[in-house]
């Protein structure tokens, strides 16, 4: 059975804060295509104060993502402090009294999180925004539990899910949002909350199967 | 860029220490550097006003903080939503008691963070309700007016919630004048140029030389078409063409009409516009009740205006003459 220590996740934030800092360029660059540009920069300043809090004190995984939360939801703002506030949030007391992480507990952790950004984001599959990457890659990571996959495997699913979920952005008229008001335009242009999403599965089940294997 | 700056991502912070420098007499710091408070607030017994949004739109937000107008202001980063704390905050800076009416844009960011400060309020037990400005015409049809953005019209919003709370209105009766004048208010804005967010240092979009974007938005959000620019008289026409069939507007309706640069273009063009606005409106046997030309509302640097109309009744006559004292909008009785 795999697993990791919730007292050793620290490095799993640790990968998001990481990822987040050297794409706040791209990101801020793909949001001017459609928004006002500044996705990155908001992002970036969120992780790097809770790069400086994570290094002032010992933590574990919820902590951590607790800390991450509370810093995007308060010192933020944005529409992304909300939605990823709420995100991390979700995720961190959804495994706060576990102490492993197993596939299970990461999956009550991912639909924690889906669950808390479907209901202040109001949006559906669809609508060019972060659920686009969100959504499927749940659905995949599920789909390869319920086939019996194990937790490394799962998570490479969800991770190819996110990918494509993202692109499928690209195509996508944007119905919520700053970018809503574009209609049409927004075509073409890949959506940025979708893209930090996909950074941030990615670069967190990269980080998870390095802390199980 | 050609800008005054120092830090380009210490342009807000900056900007509010040197506004409470300047505006002492009317604002104070609170503890939360992104919340600013009318000196007197809280008032006891008073509907405490709040707003809030990104910056990069002087004198909104901060500059309606006054006398009968707002009494706390949460800013953002520009163009975006201050955080939840900081409205939390604005709530708590403007409570006497009898709760706050808090005033705001329809931007997905703004309304996440106002629910999340609201139900941060409610547990401390302070009530808070709200009204939700979409007075932008361009940005969706008719059918979906609650998809509509707020603009310039927010300005006669607070006016009018600022003076049904100076007046002793209680909360449901601040928020019903409120909704009233932003039911009644119609907006539209043409762009000639884009803006440049400091910290991202190049703009954003792009309007090419001799063309304009009628129904820009306030953070270049595009309009409904880009056309070859226009005189000032054909832009009124073209605003008003948009802006009067939508509430409709009709003859001997009283109005209140604001005009507002969007940063960069003279105030004297803007009456440029304003005259042939004025014109239309007199032809049509529409009375200008009051008007507003300046910078009301702007949007960084853009070139470019905004038209906003209001159509009043007696209550909103009697609210939008009521002395008003705050940076952006003095009004006394000679």
């Amino acid at each position: 059975m795999q697993f990791f220590l919730n007292q050793n996740g620290t490095a799993v934030v640790e990968a998001i804060i990481e990822t987040i800092q050297a794409n706040a360029k791209y990101l801020s660059e793909i949001d001017g295509a459609i928004g006002d540009g500044d996705h990155g920069i908001n992002m970036n300043k969120g992780v790097t104060l809770c790069k400086k809090e994570l290094a002032s004190r010992e933590t574990g995984l919820a902590d951590a993502l607790k800390i991450l939360s509370r810093i995007l939801m308060m010192e933020i703002g944005g529409a992304m402090g909300p939605l990823y506030g709420t995100f991390f949030k979700a995720m961190s007391k959804a495994c706060q009294d576990k102490e492993r992480i197993d596939a299970g507990v990461f999956h009550e952790m991912l639909r924690a999180a889906l669950a808390g950004v479907q209901d202040i984001g109001g949006a559906q599959v669809g609508d060019k925004t972060m659920l686009d990457t969100l959504v499927p890659a749940v659905e995949a990571y599920e789909a390869a539990l319920q086939d019996g996959q194990d937790f490394s495997a799962a998570l490479k699913s969800m991770q190819a899910a996110a990918a494509e979920g993202k692109e499928s952005t690209k195509s996508l008229v944007a119905k919520v949002g700053r970018a809503s008001r574009l209609g049409e335009r927004s075509k073409g242009n890949l959506d940025p909350g979708a893209t930090s999403c996909y950074l941030i599965l990615n670069s967190a089940a990269d980080a998870i199967v390095a802390l199980i294997e | 860029m050609q800008r005054i700056i120092n830090d380009p991502n210490a342009v807000v912070d900056e900007m509010l220490k040197g506004f409470v420098k300047c505006h002492s007499d009317l604002v104070a710091p609170t503890n939360n550097p992104r919340v600013l408070k009318w000196k007197k607030a809280p008032v006891a017994g008073k509907v405490g006003i709040v707003t809030g949004g990104g910056s990069g739109h002087k004198p909104a937000f901060i500059g309606y903080i006054g006398r009968n107008m707002v009494d706390a202001v949460a800013a953002g980063e520009i163009f975006s939503s201050p955080s939840a704390k900081a409205f939390y905050d604005a709530f708590k800076a403007a409570d006497g008691g009898a709760g706050v009416a808090c005033l705001f844009g329809n931007y997905a960011g703004d309304r996440m963070n106002v629910k999340m400060a609201i139900e941060m309020a409610e547990d401390d037990g302070l009530t808070v309700k709200t009204v939700v400005a979409n007075d932008d015409v361009p940005s969706a049809p008719k059918e979906e007016l609650e998809k509509r953005r707020g603009v310039a019209g927010e300005v006669l919003m607070w006016k009018i919630g600022g003076a049904k709370a100076a007046l002793g209105g209680n909360l449901d009766a601040v928020i019903a004048a409120a909704q009233k004048a932003i039911d009644n208010t119609r907006s539209i804005g043409i762009g000639l140029t884009p803006c440049t967010i400091p910290a991202v240092g190049h703009p954003n979009f792009t309007i090419a030389e001799r063309k304009m974007e009628v129904g820009i938005g306030h953070h270049g959000e595009p309009g409904i078409e880009v056309t070859d620019l226009k005189t000032a008289d054909e832009m009124a026409a073209m605003m008003l063409d948009v802006i009067l069939p939508d509430l409709p507007f009709a003859g001997k309706d009283e109005v209140v009409v604001l005009v507002s640069g969007l940063g960069a273009t003279p105030v004297m063009e803007l009456y440029i516009l304003y005259q042939r606005v004025a014109e239309i409106l007199d032809a049509k046997k529409i009375n200008i009740y009051r008007s507003y030309v300046g910078n009301y509302f702007t949007s960084l640097e853009m070139m470019g205006v905004t038209l906003t109309v209001m159509k009043l009744d007696a209550e909103l006559k009697a609210l939008v003459d009521l002395e008003a004292n705050s940076m952006g909008f003095k009004q006394f009785e000679e």
